[in-house]
């Protein structure tokens, strides 16, 4: 029997190799935070801002934040109540709090679950990543708020957060 | 032989055609609709002004939040171009030519007049405003 050898082991290498670098993306080896992959979380959320990963907060600041979004940081973002439903569910249950999610953990090592921080950029790891950031940066035309994370994570919709 | 390939591609051209019409008519019924209610707030409203959306759009209101003080401060100033949201997020361009798939959910319409009117204006926008925004919008 004539066995193709040369095309099975180029299968297996490029095989191996994306698991490697698969591997590394999902387990750490950059600063990932999977995106919102609920169409309806993107499109509600997404209008105003990037839609954050749910695994940057703890499950209980997304239900503190879901039952007041008359005010949502000084907006009116109120939703229909099913979608919020809805919204709420898929946030919670990708909370950075809820396990296998490394990146979000780390984000909220130290954070009180109890307090639920509304904002991703008052947690004590986000301050520290970013504390080398000068305020004229901030201030850019083109950053103008910390919540704009794309202006210099390029990727950030994509979920990595390494430059 | 051609036919087996033309078939196909003609049904896709009536798909586009149709769902075309179908977007057509949704926006038509909820002008209708915006009409009506300006006709039974005002007896003597005599149809939407495209002119008057243009106004409403670029004019700078007091009654909202002080950052936004018009729809132009996030929408662009041009309604073919893109805008750019407070976080920086990029907003479709407003015009229908140049993005059809707007004005084509009545809902998603609404939803926006309601939260973007409260912001800019600090109040809701009447059936008129609405209809002579949108009137603007479908023109450009």
């Amino acid at each position: 029997m004539n066995i193709p050898y040369r095309p099975i082991a180029l299968g297996l290498l490029v095989l191996g190799f994306s698991a490697l670098v698969l591997g590394r993306a999902q387990a750490g080896g950059s600063h990932f935070f999977a995106p919102v992959a609920n169409t309806v979380v993107k499109e509600e959320c997404g209008s105003c801002h990037l839609p954050f990963a749910p695994s940057m907060l703890p499950a209980s600041s997304w239900t503190r934040m879901m039952g007041n979004l008359k005010d949502h940081f000084g907006d009116d973002a109120s939703v229909d109540p099913k979608l919020a439903a809805e919204i709420t569910a898929y946030l919670v249950a990708n909370a950075g709090d809820q396990g296998g999610q490394r990146y979000g953990a780390k984000l909220l090592r130290g954070v009180s679950t109890t307090n639920a921080p509304l904002r991703i950029t008052e947690l004590p790891k986000w301050t520290r990543e970013h504390r080398k950031v000068p305020d004229w940066e901030w201030k850019h035309k083109d950053v103008r708020t910390k919540a704009n994370c794309t202006a210099c994570h390029t990727q950030a919709e994509l979920g990595y957060y390494d430059e | 032989m051609h036919l087996n390939r033309t078939i196909p591609a003609l049904l896709a051209c009536a798909a586009v055609l149709l769902a075309g019409a179908a977007h057509a008519g949704v926006r038509e019924d909820q002008l209708a609709q915006y009409a009506s209610a300006a006709k039974a707030a005002n007896p003597g409203f005599a149809g939407f002004s495209a002119e008057r959306g243009k106004t409403l759009h670029t004019q700078a209101f007091t009654g909202g939040k002080p950052d936004t003080p018009a729809c132009t401060s996030c929408h662009g100033k041009d309604p073919r171009g893109t805008g750019k949201t407070p976080t920086g997020k990029s907003i479709d361009a407003m015009a229908a030519s140049v993005t059809p798939a707007r004005y084509t959910d009545p809902a998603k319409v609404e939803k926006w007049f309601k939260r973007n009117c409260t912001e800019v204006l600090g109040r809701v926008c009447t059936p008129q405003e609405k209809g002579d925004w949108l009137s603007f919008m479908l023109s450009q």
